[in-house]
């Protein structure tokens, strides 16, 4: 057992951090981790943060290595955003935190999981910061790519790339971690593309895998103009019910639980105007939440959807790589068959432009109806 | 001004002490406060008028002001805002109705909503004068509204000057309603479609449905005209982009559901038949392509409206085009 096992399929970026914690001149004071999403940027980034607090270097037994792995140790802050964005009051907040000594451990470390979400003015708060932090203060950066991080961040930091990890490491993983079968484990890495994150919701949540199956037939469902507007419909659908799913249950739980910390009445019919401010605060919040759940559920089917056309054009090429949708193999065939090549790319541009056209705030309808009216298949 | 015969309705009518205001239409509810007011003055001419807010009301307030004065005189409370009322403004209000005061008059605001009931409640079982104040809505309704102003005044409108004036300045009915008086104030004689034209020639409410009924029936000049108006008197592209979306999205959806019943159609797509018949008739001249490719047209302008594209105004233009476009047959 060791701090690392959970950090599979990244030997090379590995070899790097267990060389940092050992040699205090192969360390520095500012890291960047970037790979694809579910490759475990953060959880990379846990790991080392635990091995530089472990007494030994790591053991994955001790008290340090437990709770920095949890997210529960005093000296290991771990910082993501459910919102759109974090903003320059949280960042503050940051450098604030990262200018004292650490209470218990060697370090003090600060993750940020989400750095692709700093703002342009957030990430300039902190560039002082993590140019010249005190001498025991180490930042952790995350992002998907060099891109997504200010050029100015970048330069101040070490970088260290993961990779997409093997689906057979991932699918090894969860059987090892999760209990999973090893059969469905598989399926579930090939699926999910090695998002660990992803396939373990695959392998273990029915609902999940028939939303996933839903939207890979939509690739083979669109001929008409009618068709296409109810494809988008559907989809958007898929995406309200998961949100409420989720949301719904925990939005309560928090309203609750902030009446019983404020000691406000919860069964009053109006609350006291300071309250009111409070939980209009609160609502706020859930409300930037839910858009973005609601948009990162569409970016899902989109993904999965895009899969598809990825496979059947690996069977147009023949390239000598795995499939995607091993086992959907008759519904990539279909696909392959319906269309050529070129079709194929042009669909997948459709798809991209729709991702982009979302992440810019265009109603998610209107972008999939136009996505799925130029997915309509060939009469 | 001609004379005008003495109505029956001019006569000042005895206010009873209890007066409820009921209603969301804030410019009739304004208006019946102030004829309450004014026909309580006719008996009572040192009459004082105090007004209490739901907003800014500390309990024992409306006690207070209804308690007699060493002075004498007589006294109107206005309570606004019943609906928005606090716990404390509704207990101080049925403890006054449960013993009123001689010499004071309280008229209560309310608009909608079930707040405050037992307050109605009581004021209805101790027979206070209601007056409604009913949402002043569709066109017809706008249309009602400006010929009572103009019959109220005993002058003479066509029916055509009363829809040229709602189409001109109907967004708002306070604002309707002072263009009324404007006309009867400033104009003798009948008011016909010339009038109208004469002081509000020219304005028409635009509104992002108008410019989407215009150019989904192919009419580009119209579409355009009725586009750069709502511009211009501040409507944002973006609601404008999203109802040319909804509007061709509806047709899509009506133009594949099939020949059957439109309201069978309407409870099928979650329409109401009005708009199930409308979307049919507008569908003549559509092929099904031709909608895509302007949907498509649609959202490559939200995506520029919201930041994507440097000038918001011309890519909803461009989307207009487009439409206008297809319809005619490419």
């Amino acid at each position: 057992m060791s701090v690392w096992s959970d950090v599979v399929g990244q030997e090379p970026a590995l070899a790097v951090l267990q060389r940092a914690v050992i040699d205090p001149d192969a360390m520095t004071h500012a890291w960047l981790f970037t790979g694809p999403p579910g490759s475990g940027r953060s959880v990379a980034a846990r790991a080392f943060a635990a091995a530089l607090q472990c007494p030994t270097g790591g053991c994955g037994e001790c008290r340090e290595c437990r709770t920095a792995l949890d997210g529960t140790h005093a000296d290991v802050d771990l910082v993501s955003t459910e919102g759109l964005s974090i903003g320059v009051s949280m960042a503050r907040q940051l450098v604030e935190l990262a200018a004292r000594r650490p209470s218990v451990g060697r370090w003090r470390v600060v993750v940020i999981e989400d750095a692709d979400r700093l703002t342009e003015h957030s990430g300039n708060a902190l560039l002082k910061a993590i140019e010249e932090p005190t001498s025991r203060t180490i930042w952790m950066l995350c992002a998907p790519s060099l891109e997504d991080v200010l050029i100015t961040l970048r330069s101040r930091s070490r970088h260290v790339r993961l990779r997409t990890p093997p689906a057979e490491a991932v699918a090894e993983l969860l059987v090892r971690r999760d209990g999973i079968d090893p059969q469905m484990a598989l399926y579930a890495a090939r699926a999910a593309q090695s998002h660990v994150g992803l396939a373990r919701r695959l392998a273990t949540d029915e609902g999940t895998r028939i939303r996933r199956r839903d939207a890979l037939r939509l690739a083979v469902r669109i001929r008409g103009v009618g068709d296409a507007v109810d494809a988008a419909a559907d989809l958007v659908k898929i995406a309200e019910e998961e949100k409420d799913n989720s949301l719904t249950e925990r939005n309560a739980r928090e309203l609750s639980r902030l009446l019983e910390t404020l000691g406000a009445d919860p069964t009053a019919r109006t609350q006291p105007p300071h309250i009111r401010s409070q939980i209009a605060a609160l609502e706020k919040e859930q409300k930037t939440r839910a858009t973005r759940v609601g948009r990162d559920v569409i970016d899902r089917s989109l993904t999965d959807l895009l899969s598809v056309y990825r496979d059947a054009l690996v069977r147009h090429t023949g390239a000598p790589v795995a499939m995607v949708n091993q086992d959907n193999a008759a519904l990539v065939d279909e696909l392959a068959g319906l269309l050529g090549p070129e079709q194929l790319l042009a669909a997948m541009d459709a798809i991209g432009t729709a991702r982009e056209r979302i992440e810019a705030n265009v109603a998610p309808l209107l972008a999939l109806e136009a996505m799925t009216l130029d997915l309509r298949l060939p009469r | 001004m001609t004379d005008v015969p003495v109505d029956v309705m001019d006569v000042p009518r005895r206010v009873p002490p209890l007066a409820l205001v009921s209603g969301p239409e804030q410019v009739i509810a304004d208006r019946a406060v102030k004829g309450l007011l004014e026909d309580l003055r006719v008996s009572q001419p040192d009459l004082e008028v105090v007004r209490l807010y739901a907003a800014s009301y500390a309990p024992g307030d409306l006690l207070a002001q209804a308690a007699p004065s060493l002075f004498g005189g007589d006294k109107a409370i206005v309570v606004h805002d019943l609906d928005e009322a606090p716990d404390e403004l509704q207990a101080d209000l049925l403890a006054f109705l449960a013993a009123p005061e001689d010499g004071v008059t309280l008229i209560v605001r309310h608009k909608s909503g079930n707040r405050g009931k037992k307050v109605l409640d009581a004021l209805r079982s101790a027979r206070a004068r209601v007056v409604e104040a009913p949402a002043i809505k569709s066109d017809r309704d706008k249309t009602d509204f400006a010929s009572h102003e103009f019959r109220a005044a005993h002058r003479r409108a066509t029916p055509g000057a009363v829809r040229a004036l709602v189409e001109a300045v109907g967004q708002s009915v306070s604002e309707l309603a002072s263009a009324c008086q404007q006309l009867i104030a400033d104009t003798t004689g009948t008011i016909d479609e010339a009038v109208v034209e004469l002081y509000h020639g020219g304005k028409v409410e635009a509104t992002g449905f108008r410019v989407a009924d215009a150019a989904v029936a192919g009419d580009t000049s119209e579409a355009l005209r009725l586009l750069r108006h709502a511009i211009a008197v501040g409507v944002d592209p973006v609601p404008i982009v999203a109802v040319l979306a909804q509007q061709l999205r509806q047709l899509v959806r009506v133009g594949s559901a099939g020949r059957g019943r439109s309201v069978d159609v309407a409870r099928d797509l979650g329409l109401a038949p009005w708009q199930v018949d409308k979307a049919r008739r507008s569908l003549n001249g559509w092929t099904p392509d031709a909608l895509g490719r302007s949907i498509q047209a649609v959202a490559a302008a939200d995506f520029d409206v919201k930041g994507g594209g440097r000038d918001p105004v011309y890519a909803v233009e461009r989307a207009v085009l487009t439409i206008t476009r297809e319809r005619r047959g490419g």
